[in-house]
């Protein structure tokens, strides 16, 4: 016990200590002042053949269209790829529904993974279809956080920057220096990076064995440093040769939150207040700590009914692997479900019903536990507008955030993005039940079953991609409702919260006074954690009763399913 | 601080909530329910559940008796929510009816040539039209609104603002504007009529307090938008619940997710919304003021930045005597002594402060022969006051000009450089003179009011910054800004400047608010976000300013704010209450629906309710009452301390946060109480 939280503690002084420094940089690389790679900019640049300053439209548009165009050529790769080279397998080309969903799921930067990675993609699909979207999904989510951080820092301005640049600055100086430079050190730890396919093993039995290669620490590096998730083998992060050994798992686990940590500190600076991006690191680091605390609590306690069979001191070790036990499963399982990130290593699946349900509540809040690369930032920063507008209420002005006043548009289009979690997750999941697709899918009967089905619509509509696993999401109904929900996770917030950092940028900040309330104290701070966790369970409650907390109780009860 | 027109209305005024009872049920006119969103969602539900008890009735189901009564609270909520809009603008027509009483009716005599009083026809009152002109003769009411084109008369304006003390109403300048309903006690005015019958001030001011002209201001239209937003996420969420407890193998009575759906949409801010902004509407009228948009209110909860002329609201507009300043070859008794006979009968203060500086200073004793003093008063037009003594000596006191004007214009430059340097140092010359001969100046200094500085010590607090503007020359300025305890000031304001500051803190973001009263004030009341304008003031200014003082008095604007605060403070104290009650909702209801699929989640039912029936009853009666027990406050508003944001908010959330959490666990479980001794459920 003392040794976990002696581990989880190492681990967040690490994060921390590696996101302030990150945070300096990128502000650095977006107000342009890193140029050390500016040939390359201005080629690409050239390429895009656009620099002007864009309006929150423009902006929208242009990342839409580099996504559409992202999609189109994905899933040509994919649909096509027995006609390319880097097969050595032979693998087929994907059926349409997969090609769809693995496209879009790669393109809003969920990951998420109805196939299993050794045995359907080719190398080339891998390298050049997957990794470059793990690049340019990631980039475009950081981009979206900048434009909206001018935003709102503006003064009676039209515009919030170019994508382009924006995108490609996020890529060359941010993405593509931290993958190689981690991708070196995992290599260095004992990870493959092959171009050939598997090698055979004899094991000690004597038995011949496949084991599968490929170009992994490549795809692993920005799989977790891009919020990604998508692993190169289907178990993901669990399986060795993704993550070999307990120092590429920290690594792993560094990663995977330290962009989304970082950007915390980046907004602070690119608004010229770094309190509020104090704030705000500090709001999330708060439900990140609870989400911790909950799941380590759930998974030390273990199941109740394996109590007579297994050593209670060892907690619930199912679907963990031994050689990371439960405080370095349990950490993975919260970062990887808070930041988006969606790699896993252990089977969450096997997680206790109660951890279960706080992976699944991580995601379900709409990915703002620091969340994906820009876009947590982004999400957090509509519950922001939401608490403001409430808070500023009770101050008695016009709320304001930034000095900006917060009226009719902006709330609008904040409380839209309230609708997002309950369409993808509860309408997606009832539609599921009602034509019968669910209870063909899931493994597990009784309210398990029903917390594998939440499980994967909360993954998909939070572009998370983690997998509870036991459900078969690879069919023509899930790979098309489950690439809607990831659609609408995606750009159901990123379009209003691009049109609010539009609406503010126009308006004049007012100068603080001790009439506007500060929203870098403890009490916002402490009111925006309340705001996200009432919103969330008031949401999702019912839903989760009838799951993993029916599940829970039953369990007490000793009823199985 | 501010003359009340009308009693208190009491809160539970019988009359009113008579009224209220019916109109509640008037107001289940759809048309009217669309309006609101949330209670519109709960009518419809309401229907739909009409209906299905009706079935259960007829095919004798098993929830019909429960389902009976959950329909009966749905109707009660709907009309809770309408009671309580009924019963705000109730209280706002009781005020009006006290206005409309004052309307004049009948006839106005119109003249058919603006230079000949004597002829003019009979015209009825509601055909009047702007641009005709009218007499009005003392002892007759002024029908509209207008202004004084020809005659000086005293105007009594108590119908409008409370206060008994005729005013003087004259043409030109910035005295010449009039208010329909008010009567002349002396003397005559030719009037130019302004605004039509029906139109007039009283009529926006009755139109304001009944609610009939009420819009919904900027920010409740937001406030509107994010209930509905949450009014579709719960409909999402319960529509969506019969699959998960299907896929439980339960299924839950549609009334059940009726209930569910009702108890969950904020019900409560939803059906008190229009009556804080009826109630808000309300108090300002209650202070004399009348808003011409409810956007000015909450404008006026926003302000950063407070301009105050500096007479009359900063300092009393009346000075007192500091000194007896004498001309060469007089000495300062002799001053004194002319000067304290001239005060003797004054009942001004100036008058009054002459006599104790004389007093104090010369101990003069009041003079045997008193009654034969012939005491000459102050008046308009000669702009000075007076005694005749039984000797013949005619002492009088007076401006500058108008003495000068008496003594035969004869320059004396001792006495102009006293009146200079006096006029400099912010304060009032005031000259005597006996006879044709000028005596010397009695300095008026400037007081400023007693409290004042405490009132800018709080705004301060508040967050807004107090400029006072003056005319008077910087060093003046600076050292009543420092006594009166001002954060900035406008020295040698002209309307020019006093309209480049505005811009100026505009341009930093910031919301002014200012308040004026003559024609040369109108573009700056027009520029500032909030402009009162007095309503002694000219139609140029009361056309510019957004709100107008009946009162005409410039510290009214520090009450403005507080309203204009106490109603933003309302609605998010309320919307949060609304919102966290809903947590021990769903623990009395979601237990109630799951229990028979599985036991074990017994453990939600934190309250204990006695039964699945009783939870669900309790919790939609809570729901109900908790609108008509939160009507108070919505009328009334939450209180209101000037205290930083930062206490504010803390403060708020802890009664209406966490209140809201913790008051239904105990309300739901009384009532469940109440339910099973009833055995209702």
């Amino acid at each position: 016990m003392q040794s976990d939280l002696l581990q989880a503690g190492l681990y967040a002084l690490a994060l921390f200590t590696a996101a302030v420094p990150l945070g300096w940089y990128m502000a650095k690389v977006f107000t342009g002042s890193i140029t050390f790679l500016a040939p390359v900019e201005r080629l690409l640049m050239g390429a895009a053949g656009e620099h002007r300053e864009q309006g929150w439209k423009a902006y929208a548009a242009s990342l839409l269209l580099f996504n559409a165009v992202g999609f189109a050529l994905l899933f040509s790769i994919l649909m096509l790829q027995h006609r390319m080279p880097l097969n050595p397998q032979g693998f087929d080309g994907l059926t349409w529904h997969l090609a769809l969903n693995t496209a879009i799921s790669f393109i809003t930067n969920t990951n998420w993974q109805s196939y299993g990675g050794e045995t359907t993609l080719s190398h080339l699909s891998q390298m050049m279809g997957l990794t470059t979207q793990n690049f340019l999904s990631a980039a475009s989510g950081m981009a979206v956080a900048v434009a909206v951080a001018r935003g709102f820092a503006a003064r009676q301005a039209r515009y919030l920057g170019n994508f382009w640049s924006d995108m490609t600055r996020g890529t060359l100086y941010i993405l593509l220096p931290g993958a190689i430079m981690l991708a070196l050190l995992f290599l260095a730890l004992g990870m493959p990076q092959t171009l050939s396919a598997s090698v055979e093993a004899t094991t000690l039995e004597g038995a011949k064995q496949t084991l599968s290669l490929g170009p992994v620490a490549s795809q692993v590096a920005i799989k977790q440093l891009g919020t990604n998730g998508g692993g190169f083998f289907n178990v993901n992060s669990a399986h060795p040769f993704e993550n070999p050994n307990a120092i590429t798992n920290f690594l792993s686990m560094l990663a995977i939150l330290v962009i989304p940590v970082a950007f915390t500190f980046t907004y602070g600076r690119l608004i010229g207040d770094k309190r509020q991006g104090r704030a705000l690191f500090a709001a999330m680091g708060i439900l990140l700590v609870a989400a911790f605390t909950a799941l380590y609590a759930a998974e030390r306690f273990g199941n109740p009914l394996h109590a007579a069979f297994s050593d209670p001191a060892g907690g619930n070790m199912e679907g963990k692997e031994v050689r990371f036990g439960v405080v370095n499963s349990v950490l993975w399982a919260v970062a990887t479900t808070a930041a988006s990130n969606g790699s896993v290593n252990a089977m969450h699946d096997s997680l206790t019903p109660l951890g279960g349900m706080v992976a699944m509540v991580n995601m379900q809040l709409g990915e703002i536990i620091y969340g994906g690369a820009g876009v947590g930032l982004t999400g957090m920063l509509l519950f922001v507008i939401l608490t403001v507008f409430l808070a500023g209420l009770m101050v008695g002005r016009t709320p304001e955030y930034l000095g900006k006043k917060i009226e009719s548009r902006e709330v609008k289009l904040a409380a839209l993005t309230l609708l997002v979690t309950p369409i993808g997750v509860l309408v997606l999941g009832a539609i599921a039940i009602a034509t019968g697709h669910a209870q063909t899918s899931v493994q597990d009967a009784g309210p398990h079953g029903l917390s594998e089905l939440i499980y994967v619509y909360s993954s998909a509509t939070g572009n998370n991609g983690s997998a509870f696993a036991g459900f078969t999401a690879n069919t023509p109904f899930h790979n098309t409702m489950l690439g809607l929900a990831m659609l609408l996770g995606r750009f159901g917030y990123i379009i209003p919260i691009l049109a609010i950092a539009g609406s503010l940028a126009t308006k004049t900040p007012a100068a603080a006074t001790a009439g506007t309330f500060p929203t870098h104290g403890p009490v916002f701070i402490t009111l925006l954690v309340l705001t996200i966790l009432i919103v969330g369970a008031l949401t999702f409650l019912p839903v989760l009763a009838l799951g993993p907390i029916a599940e829970h109780v039953s369990l007490l009860l000793g009823r199985t399913f | 601080m501010s003359k009340h027109v009308s009693a208190e209305i009491g809160l539970f005024e019988p009359a009113i909530l008579k009224t209220a009872v019916k109109q509640a049920v008037l107001k289940l006119n759809p048309k009217g329910l669309a309006r609101n969103p949330v209670i519109f969602s709960t009518a419809l539900v309401s229907v739909l559940a009409t209906i299905l008890t009706i079935r259960e009735g007829v095919t004798g189901g098993a929830t019909f008796w429960i389902g009976l009564q959950i329909t009966l609270w749905l109707w009660f909520t709907v009309l809770f929510a309408n009671f309580a809009e009924a019963v705000a603008e109730g209280r706002g027509k009781a005020r009006a009816d006290t206005f409309r009483a004052t309307r004049s009716k009948g006839h106005a005599r119109v003249l058919l040539d603006p230079a000949n009083r004597n002829l003019w026809e009979h015209e009825e009152v509601d055909l009047l039209e702007p641009g005709e002109v009218i007499l009005v003769e003392a002892g007759e009411l002024i029908p509209t609104d207008g202004e004084v084109i020809e005659g000086v008369a005293s105007v009594n304006e108590s119908a409008i603002t409370g206060e008994s003390a005729p005013v003087i109403r004259e043409a030109g300048g910035d005295r010449s504007s009039v208010t329909g309903g008010t009567s002349l006690v002396s003397d005559w005015l030719v009037i130019r009529v302004t605004a039509r019958s029906g139109e007039t001030f009283l009529d926006r001011m009755i139109a304001m307090v009944e609610g009939a002209k009420r819009q919904k201001t900027p920010n409740e239209i937001a406030l509107d938008i994010l209930l509905a937003a949450l009014t579709l996420v719960f409909l999402l969420v319960v529509v969506t619940l019969p699959f998960y407890a299907s896929w439980s193998g339960t299924s839950i009575p549609v009334i059940y997710l009726i209930a569910l759906f009702v108890t969950l949409i904020p019900t409560t801010i939803g059906g008190l919304l229009s009556a804080i902004g009826i109630a808000g509407m309300d108090r300002l009228v209650k202070a004399n003021v009348i808003a011409k948009s409810g956007r000015a209110v909450e404008a006026a909860g926003d302000i950063d930045v407070l301009l105050l002329d500096k007479t009359g609201t900063i300092t009393f507009g009346n000075r007192m005597a500091d000194a007896f300043e004498p001309v060469e070859g007089v000495s300062e008794r002799e001053l004194a002594e002319a000067a304290w006979l001239t005060s003797l009968a004054d009942e001004t203060p100036e008058g009054k402060s002459i006599v104790e500086l004389a007093v104090k200073k010369f101990g003069f004793a009041t003079p045997e022969n008193r009654e034969k003093l012939t005491f000459v008063p102050f008046t308009a037009q000669t702009r000075m006051s007076g005694v005749d003594l039984p000797d013949g000596r005619r002492i009088r006191k007076g401006a500058s000009d108008a003495i000068r004007e008496l003594v035969g214009g004869v320059h004396n430059e001792r006495l102009e450089a006293i009146v200079r340097r006096i006029a400099s140092a912010g304060g009032t010359p005031l000259v005597v003179a006996q006879g044709g001969t000028v005596l010397g100046v009695v300095y008026l200094k400037d007081i400023v009011k007693p409290g004042i500085r405490e009132r800018f010590a709080e705004l301060r607090r508040m967050g807004i910054r107090t400029v006072m503007i003056t005319g008077d020359n910087p060093l003046t300025a600076a050292s009543i800004a420092a006594e009166a305890g001002v954060d900035d000031f406008l020295a040698e304001a002209t309307p020019e400047k006093k309209l480049e500051l505005i811009r100026k803190e505009q341009a930093e973001g910031k919301l002014v608010a200012m308040c004026g009263d003559g024609s040369n004030d109108a573009p700056a009341l027009a520029q500032a976000d909030v402009g009162v304008a007095m309503n002694t003031g000219t139609p140029a200014a009361k056309e510019a300013g957004n709100l107008i003082d009946l009162d005409s008095d410039p510290t009214k604007l520090i009450e403005i704010v507080l309203v204009g605060k106490q109603l933003l403070i309302s609605r998010g104290a309320l919307t949060t209450f609304s919102i966290a009650n809903d947590v021990a909702k769903y623990f009395a209801i979601l237990p109630a629906l799951f229990i028979a699929a599985y036991p074990g989640l017994g453990v939600l039912n934190l309250m204990g309710l006695a039964s699945p029936e009783s939870a669900i009853l309790s919790a939609i009666i809570f729901n109900a009452l908790v609108i008509i027990a939160l009507i108070p406050i919505a009328l009334k508003g939450v209180r209101y301390q000037p205290a930083s944001a930062s206490s504010l908010l803390a403060r708020n959330m802890l009664i209406y946060g966490l209140g809201g959490l913790v008051v239904p666990f105990v309300g739901i479980k009384a009532i469940d109480l109440i339910v099973n001794a009833l055995r209702l459920a």
